[in-house]
């Protein structure tokens, strides 16, 4: 009783809020499609969603687009059952609805494409299309009768396919076509495509977009979740912006532009003020030459780059993620072996396709926060005073022998605890019961204590709440105070802008350009978004 | 308390403990499913055991045994490895520890040969280990399988060498002959004659499995290397990202993991057969991989979890004994059902648990 | 009153007499690794208790080890809790049998296929190489590729015993015969996989063979199987295997470890045990060929003469079949 009463007064109370703001559109009919009112949604500390509010009308195109990290993801597995909301309204056709699970969702007419397609190589098409909805215990009959609807469905939405070929040997723009089709074939009337553009070449990308208008024209709704601009501007009717968490925007595609967005995904600051007073600027301290880095599948992720970082300068890399700046930065700490190029280190030359390992980059004064400090700059299951000298256990400092000085290690780690104002300050506790911003804290005692000459920090605030936000820059800015070279890498802009001399933006494995701090957030946003190469490409 | 986390007593003593009693409530039915008292095989079992002097020797002296397969299979897994082939490491370090015997039990008394057959067991082990580590670490090829495949090369390897080298002329066993003195481990009945082992072979091997635990437990827990192993198998990117080499700790952990299962050889080879023989490992390096599992890699779990399986073996021998309808293949899958739910159902009952107190702690924060 | 007394009192005596009988005879048996079910060796020691048991109605007790620690604890236990006599089957357990006999002086032990020379053991070997011989000979009359198999369970002194017996007999027959040894595998499932001697025999059968002979227990089974499958002929061995495949198994090496059993049982029982080593050859009829009504139609007359021919040579000395174990080598 109690709780259909006080669900009533939440709605009442959110759909005013709504209609205050104003903000929300609706294209198509008057029944949005999909409406969520205050969706939130935490992991630990990380509020990965904040008070979402989205409307999408039904028979449209809407797009969500934001830096990777932004929550875009986690709110479409929301809508798919994958996780649940720690509060608000989720409505389907104006029906408020829970969604428990993936099947719940397929049952009221929601369809997702994955960014990594779930399909079974092996498989035919057919097969992969009936897998989980093969209809009765014999195979026979559901295969038949999916044959035929499989047919009805790629006339019908242009999708030419031979259901009988094996998925492993299909081009990955006709595997995911299977799977539209599949959620086609389950009933899906709302399908949603998690940055399905990716694995595609320029025209299967094309051939893509006129699939989902013809849906759209067929009365489908399609959510599109990007971070490319062109995508949003060629082919959604609505769009929608996140960043950190948030909703910040909702506009009509027509009435808006590519530099609008691109400022309202990269966000103006709201980061407290850096002091970052003068310091003279030394000699260079990391040279770094032709590198070419080449991911585990071949692919090229870092194209020819060079620059290099003096003492007492941030050098900063700005970009959209992905474009090249981990693997950059693990061909740098010595974790991967580069394709080509050198380093230039404490004035040694390092040829970075022969020498690759951390352990020798660190005894020559360079040392790293990791952009993922949970898959790499910690082990989650060691203590903190055994995560506070990971990669540097070595040093005789903390060892008697063979053995490991327990004693030095904990009494070192007490005094860091201090310093960095570790809490809660248990040298015992694990690592992973930590909130983010102090595991953050944890690796970044570890990798300036050692007093290095150039420190090599990615996404030094992914994660972190806004109080440890403000003394993990300080501390950066100390080191360039003290005549270190830093290498920022950092997918918030106000960060980069707000702590570098000279900032750099990557895209597609290239530097794209150079810019100085004072450099607009517009024009950097562009620049990352890859809107200049694009606009060459396309003519 | 973090939601999800259980107090360490929970984790190391209750979830066991309900466990072994799911595994021994199947284990009853299946005893009164053939027609016998169930609460009877439970009295013969644990008197065979813990009920007399050379019950509890022998008990003590399978324990040896899988203390040392269960440390071997327990440090490849704090590195993420899987050993599945202790029991050819097992086999092929009796090799070495035969050899040194063989050497010097004519020459010298047995402390002296002592240091050599350790020596023997330990070399000759990890030497079995290194192909498979080796491929692994350069080439990928998965450990699982070249460690099975290398148990069954070992098994042929022993089989030839014992019927055509070891063999003493016109003897029919495939075994080594018997070592004198000087090759023998003195048995804890002639030492502590105070103590009633009775007639069991329970030798000095059970200290030095005792000695090995604490080793063990320096290494992992205490040492640069246990850490760059521990690190390693808890989150290999980290290990790449503090420059530890995956290649070394890859070697490196399965040499030691081999030589600890080739130390099993002292308590068979050098304590209780004094000779090399067909099969003499028989199981033991498989019954490992459940020790260490149900003793979460710990050396106090392993001690516990072999003393278990050591009751186990030698209650089960005494129980197909006593009651002939419970044939040996009962007292397999009596065996084989411990395993099942300690091992590979060992987090059956464990949401259920965290569940439980998850409520329970929410309960207390309210309050 | 009185007569009830009386008749309980003689009840009571009947009860006594009986449960003191059964406590002076009291026998055991302890197999070795593959069990009392193996379908060969233990199994024929299984079958020799049970007919002593058939004939006399006296109970024995068995046990089957599960590994090499359990032969010393088995006998030991059998011996402590006053069984006697107790059987070891199996050459493996010479080594427990040493150490028990001598800590249980009193105690009546037989052990089979090994010697172990103590005062109160009876050890029981058998000449396999003679009985081999003759059904080498019989294979190498009945091939018509001059090429005959041979599929051992493990490469162990005993097994090399029965092949070389059986080459021995093939070229005393036909010295241009060709003979292909196949062993099976090296740990316990050697015994017990008749999957992969089925496979062995057609392997062989495709290099040439048309009889093969097997000594690897139930494995052997899967090699019969694969010679009547394929219209060649196999050969059994230890119990008579003649009647698994009529017409498909040419003969049977039939090694009497049941009857040494039930004759051990018999002896100890009526107060004729003797201690030491007896050797069963083809002039004990400890080993023999089998003939019977199931393979009468394979073999000749002419085959039958040659090999009961044979069979007087090597009991008279006349023919020396060579024994492996002399000095671990085989001539051929």
């Amino acid at each position: 009783m109690v709780y259909f009463e006080s669900r009533n007064e939440i709605d009442a109370q959110v759909i005013d809020l709504i209609d205050q703001k104003g903000r929300a559109t609706v294209a198509g009919s008057n029944v949005p499609a999909i409406e969520l009112i205050g969706v939130n949604k935490s992991f630990g500390p990380v509020h990965a969603n904040k008070d979402i509010d989205l409307v999408v009308g039904k028979g449209s195109i809407h797009g969500i687009i934001g830096e990777n990290g932004a929550g875009k993801s986690t709110l479409m597995s929301i809508l798919y059952g994958f996780y649940h909301a720690d509060s608000g309204t989720i409505k389907i056709d104006g029906k408020a609805t829970t969604i428990p699970d993936s099947k719940s969702a397929i049952s009221q007419g929601i369809g997702m494409v994955h960014q990594h397609f779930m399909l079974v190589d092996p498989f035919t098409v057919l097969e992969n299309v009936v897998l989980g909805a093969e209809g009765g215990a014999l195979l026979k009959d559901g295969v038949a009768n999916a044959r035929r609807e499989l047919k009805r469905l790629a006339d019908e939405y242009d999708m030419t396919i031979d259901p009988d070929a094996v998925v492993g040997e299909l081009p990955v723009g006709l595997q995911q076509r299977v799977e539209i089709l599949k959620a086609l074939y389950r009933g899906a009337d709302i399908l949603i495509l998690d940055e399905p553009t990716g694995v595609l070449t320029p025209s299967e990308a094309d051939h893509l977009f006129r699939i989902l208008r013809v849906l759209r024209d067929q009365g489908k709704t399609v959510l599109l979740i990007t971070h490319k601009l062109r995508e949003i501007m060629d082919v959604t009717d609505t769009v929608s912006v996140m960043r950190r968490g948030e909703m910040v925007a909702s506009r009509k595609t027509a009435q808006t532009s590519m530099e609008e967005l691109a400022e309202l995904m990269v966000g103006r600051s709201v980061l407290l003020e850096v002091s970052k007073p003068d310091v003279e600027v030394g000699k260079p301290l990391l040279k770094v030459e032709g590198l070419n880095v080449k991911d585990e599948r071949g692919v090229r992720r870092v194209k020819d780059v060079s620059f290099e970082v003096r003492a007492g300068e941030v050098l900063g890399i700005a970009g959209v993620s992905g474009n090249g700046q981990s693997e950059l930065m693990a061909a740098l700490a010595g974790i991967t072996r580069a394709e080509s190029g050198s380093m230039e280190l404490a004035g040694q030359k390092l040829d970075l396709s022969e020498v690759h390992d951390a352990a020798q980059m660190r005894d020559r004064g360079m040392s790293h926060v990791p952009e993922d400090r949970h898959r790499m700059g910690l082990v989650n299951k060691f203590s903190e005073a055994e995560n506070s000298i990971l990669g540097y256990h070595r040093e005789s400092k903390y060892s008697k022998g063979m053995f490991l000085d327990k004693d030095a290690i904990r009494k070192e780690a007490k005094e860091r605890i201090e310093k960095y104002d570790i809490r809660p300050p248990l040298t015992e506790m694990t690592a992973a019961k930590f909130s983010g911003g102090n595991q953050q804290k944890i690796v970044l005692a570890r990798e300036i204590e050692c007093n290095p000459d150039v420190l090599l920090i990615g996404q030094p605030t992914r994660g972190v709440d806004i109080g440890a936000i403000e003394y993990i820059h300080n501390r950066i800015m100390d080191m360039r105070a003290q005549g270190k070279a830093v290498l920022l890498v950092s997918v918030e802009l106000d960060e980069i802008r707000s702590l570098s001399d000279r900032i750099i933006v990557m895209f597609d494995g290239n530097v794209v350009g150079e810019r100085g701090p004072e450099a607009t957030e517009q024009d950097l946003g562009l620049l990352m978004a890859g809107v200049n190469q694009e606009a060459a490409e396309l003519v | 308390m973090s939601k999800g986390q259980l107090p360490r007593w929970v984790d190391y003593g209750l979830l066991p403990a309900l466990n072994l009693i799911a595994a021994f409530i199947v284990s009853g039915l299946v005893v009164v499913v053939i027609g016998e008292d169930p609460f009877e095989a439970v009295k013969w079992l644990v008197w065979g055991a813990l009920g007399y002097g050379e019950g509890v020797g022998y008990t003590l002296y399978y324990a040896t045994n899988f203390i040392f397969t269960g440390l071997a299979v327990a440090v490849a897994f704090h590195a993420g490895l899987f050993n599945i082939g202790g029991e050819g490491q097992a086999y092929v370090g009796g090799l070495g520890i035969a050899i040194a015997c063989l050497a010097l039990d004519r020459f010298v008394p047995w402390w002296v040969t002592l240091p050599f057959a350790i020596a023997g067991g330990a070399l000759f082990g990890a030497a079995w280990a290194f192909i498979p580590a080796y491929l692994q670490a350069k080439r990928g090829s998965h450990i699982v399988i070249t460690t099975i495949m290398f148990n069954f090369i070992a098994s042929a390897l022993m089989v030839y060498l014992l019927s055509n080298v070891l063999i003493p002329q016109g003897t029919m066993s495939p075994s080594t002959r018997n070592f004198e003195a000087g090759g023998q481990l003195p048995l804890l009945r002639n030492v502590f004659t105070t103590l009633d082992f009775g007639q069991s072979p329970v030798n000095l091997a059970f200290f030095i499995a005792l000695v090995v635990c604490v080793v063990v437990w320096l290494l992992i827990w205490h040492t640069k290397l246990g850490y760059e192993i521990r690190s390693f198998g808890a989150n290999p990117d980290a290990a790449a990202y503090a420059g530890i080499s995956p290649v070394r700790i890859t070697v490196v952990t399965m040499l030691i993991s081999g030589a600890l299962a080739g130390l099993m050889g002292m308590n068979v080879v050098m304590g209780e057969q004094t000779r090399l023989l067909l099969d003499f490992a028989g199981g033991a390096g498989f019954v490992g991989i459940a020790v260490a599992l149900m003793g979460r890699g710990h050396p106090v779990g392993i001690i516990l979890a072999s003393l278990l399986f050591g009751l186990l073996y030698q209650g089960g021998a005494e129980l197909a004994f006593e009651i002939p309808t419970i044939s040996r293949d009962m007292i397999v899958v009596i065996q084989a059902l411990v395993i099942l739910f300690a091992g590979a159902l060992e987090h059956m009952f464990r949401p259920a648990v965290v569940a439980f107190f998850d409520r329970f702690s929410s309960e207390t924060a309210e309050a | 009153m009185k007569t009830k007394t009386i008749l309980g009192a003689v009840a009571l005596a009947a009860v006594m007499t009986t449960g003191a009988m059964a406590e002076t005879f009291k026998p055991a048996v302890v197999y070795d690794f593959g069990g009392r079910n193996d379908r060969s060796f233990n199994e024929a020691a299984y079958k020799g208790a049970l007919q002593f048991k058939g004939r006399t109605g006296i109970n024995f007790r068995d046990f089957e080890i599960q590994n090499p620690s359990q032969r010393e604890q088995a006998l030991r236990n059998f011996a402590r809790r006053g069984l006697d006599p107790v059987i070891t089957i199996g050459f493996a357990q010479a080594a427990a049998l040493e150490k028990v006999a001598k800590e249980f002086p009193d105690t009546h032990f037989a052990i089979v296929d090994a010697v172990v020379d103590l005062p109160n053991v009876r050890s029981i070997v058998f000449k396999e190489g003679e009985g081999s011989f003759l059904v080498g000979m019989l294979a190498a009359m009945a091939t018509d590729t001059d090429t005959i198999g041979f599929v051992g369970g493990m490469d162990i002194p005993l097994i090399r015993k029965f092949a070389c017996g059986y080459k021995q007999g093939a070229k005393y027959v036909n010295s241009d015969t060709e003979i292909i040894v196949n062993m099976t595998g090296t740990t316990g499932a050697a015994w017990t996989d008749p999957l992969k001697g089925g496979e062995l025999a057609r392997s062989q059968f495709a290099r040439g063979a048309d009889v093969v002979f097997h000594a690897a227990g139930l494995t052997g089974t899967g090699v019969l199987q694969a010679a009547a499958d394929e219209g060649k002929l196999g050969i059994g061995v230890d119990s008579n295997q003649n009647q698994l495949h009529p017409g498909s198994v040419l003969t049977s090496m039939v090694k009497g470890v049941d009857v040494a059993v039930d004759r051990t049982l018999t002896d100890a029982k009526e107060g004729n045990w003797t201690s030491g080593v007896e050797v069963l050859g083809l002039a004990e009829n400890g080993v023999s060929w089998a003939f019977d009504e199931h393979n009468k139609a394979l073999i000749t007359e002419e085959m039958n003469a040659a090999v009961e021919q044979a069979k007087m040579d090597i009991i008279s000395g006349k023919i020396e079949v060579h024994d492996y174990m002399v000095d671990s080598n085989c001539p051929i």
